[in-house]
């Protein structure tokens, strides 16, 4: 019993300090790729091409004065930026960085809640993350604030049932709710060359999905929740120091998770095709399957941020026909066309 | 406002393609953009690591030609007496060089030159000229007031400015 709590202990700190480490250099990455499309250089001032300009942006956070509007409503507003950034982080509970690794003649599985309801789990914390926003916002006595929690929420609600209803694709065909069961269904091969990832057997689903997730983080081009030029900084105007650094570290945990989420239930997890062909060890397996996944998150999160600087953000009204009148249907016919094929393979 | 609704408003074109109206192969065309953008070289210029090379019409502090360890400078005063913001001091001596004259203090107040070039147009000797050095920085007003110390300047270092102006006066 006590060993099954440390390990599970020791797997939380590690997942938890990579996750934190990985989501301070995002903003990085965003900052320097974003500098590079745009001709310029981006931070490069701080260590070797920059690279401890994050740990010089956490400093300056954590020194800066933390203020609350007066007529806030205080233990929301402090509330807000935890309620963020705990969803962003606990939703990487339940996904598989790995098979399982052997050490010290213990078999340990490479994922740190092991529950059969995986994929439930992940809708479920993302929809509560739109807490975080719409609190925040209505905290903050502000009108900007409010109109930005506001526009979340709507937006929220809208793509969520298309996330929904992308997954329920996958589901039906791997036949589970366990997201290990999504990946080793990943493994196998379409007519024999092309892995059967799941972007390959419903492209359509995955479409849907990635957008809805991109509109579920709050990214560009869906990121009206704070479209600055209309709202000034949205829900997070009245916010500084260390929480507005919480909603910011949040931001970046979201996209990170929501990558890990597409590469699970799409491309393949922390399978690497064609490995099974050669013979390879199995601790060295096992290492290559974190490094995959590592990589298959780390690409991306780099789509992600290039799409940031791709696509002018949408019209609120065009966000909302796209969701409902384009999304929704297409969900809808990716259901039906799975099932009908499942019903034809039987 | 008569019209509430924003849906006349919106201007649509009509004769886009079937692929245009489902937005995929123009993000993919939006996206070969931004990402050959980030592989090319970039407009920023590395300022403190790389110095900006100068031309040498280029006028920044005005120095003391120092040719063989001693300066050009015969302390005639031309300078002193041309500068518009009253900036140079010259003090002359006696020396058993040729030139028979020689400044024994030459100072030049950094605050209130302006770097107009009037010293080195008026000089018979070319024995003042601007040189390519353009930060002047100082903590204390008196240490603007450079002396011969700071202000000679060899004529290899120089010799791009001195050549310009055998050419341009």
């Amino acid at each position: 019993m006590i060993e099954t709590l440390l390990i599970a202990f020791i797997k939380i700190v590690i997942v938890l300090l990579v996750l934190l480490t990985a989501v301070a250099y995002s903003v990085y990455a965003e900052r320097r790729i974003s500098a590079f499309i745009q001709d310029r250089l981006g931070p490069n001032r701080v260590g070797p091409f920059g690279l401890l300009q994050p740990i010089a942006d956490v400093v300056k956070l954590v020194f800066k004065e933390a203020i609350v509007p007066r007529n806030a409503n205080k233990p929301l507003h402090d509330l807000a930026p935890v309620i963020s950034l705990t969803v962003a982080l606990a939703t990487f509970a339940v996904i598989p960085f790995g098979n399982t690794i052997t050490l010290f003649g213990e078999e340990v599985k490479l994922i740190i809640a092991d529950v059969n309801i995986g994929v439930l789990y992940i809708l479920a914390f993302s929809s509560i993350s739109v807490y975080g926003i719409a609190l925040a916002g209505w905290s903050s006595n502000n009108k900007y604030s409010l109109m930005g929690s506001l526009r979340s929420s709507a937006q929220m609600v809208s793509y969520e049932l298309s996330l929904g209803l992308a997954v329920v694709g996958v589901i039906m065909v791997t036949g589970s709710l366990r997201l290990d069961q999504v990946v080793m269904n990943q493994t196998n091969y379409l007519f024999g060359v092309l892995p059967a990832w799941n972007c390959f057997v419903q492209p359509i689903g995955f479409i849907t999905f990635v957008v809805a997730a991109f509109a579920e983080t709050n990214r560009q081009p869906f990121d009206l929740p704070e479209a600055e030029p209309e709202l000034v900084g949205g829900f997070h105007t009245e916010y500084t120091g260390l929480k507005f650094g919480l909603f910011f570290l949040a931001e970046y945990a979201h996209m990170i998770v929501a990558s890990a989420i597409i590469t699970t239930l799409y491309l393949g997890g922390w399978h690497l095709p064609y490995i099974d062909m050669i013979d390879v060890s199995p601790m060295l397996m096992s290492i290559i399957g974190i490094l995959t996944f590592v990589i298959k998150v780390t690409l991306v999160l780099l789509f992600m941020i290039v799409i940031r600087w791709t696509i002018p953000r949408f019209r609120y009204d065009q966000l909302m026909g796209l969701g409902w009148k384009v999304m929704f249907p297409m969900a809808l016919l990716n259901i039906f066309i799975t099932g009908l094929i499942l019903l034809l393979l039987q | 406002m008569k019209d509430n609704g924003s849906a006349k408003r919106v201007i649509r074109k009509d004769d886009l393609t079937f692929l245009q109206k489902t937005y995929i192969t123009e993000i993919a065309k939006g996206l070969r953009l931004t990402v050959s953008k980030i592989f090319k070289p970039k407009f920023t210029h590395n300022y403190p690591d790389e110095p900006w090379p100068f031309q040498p019409s280029f006028r920044g502090r005005p120095v003391l030609v120092e040719e063989d360890g001693i300066e050009r400078c015969v302390a005639c005063g031309l300078c002193s007496r041309v500068c518009p913001s009253l900036a140079i001091e010259v003090q002359a001596s006696e020396t058993e060089l040729e030139k028979e004259r020689y400044p024994i203090r030459f100072e030049i107040n950094m605050i209130r030159c302006i770097f107009c070039g009037f010293c080195e147009e008026v000089c018979p000797e070319e024995a003042i000229v601007m040189s390519d050095e353009y930060l002047v920085a100082f903590y204390q007003p008196k240490d603007a007031i450079y002396g011969k110390d700071k202000l000679l300047m060899s004529t290899e270092r120089l010799a791009k400015r001195l050549a310009f102006l055998k050419e341009n006066r």
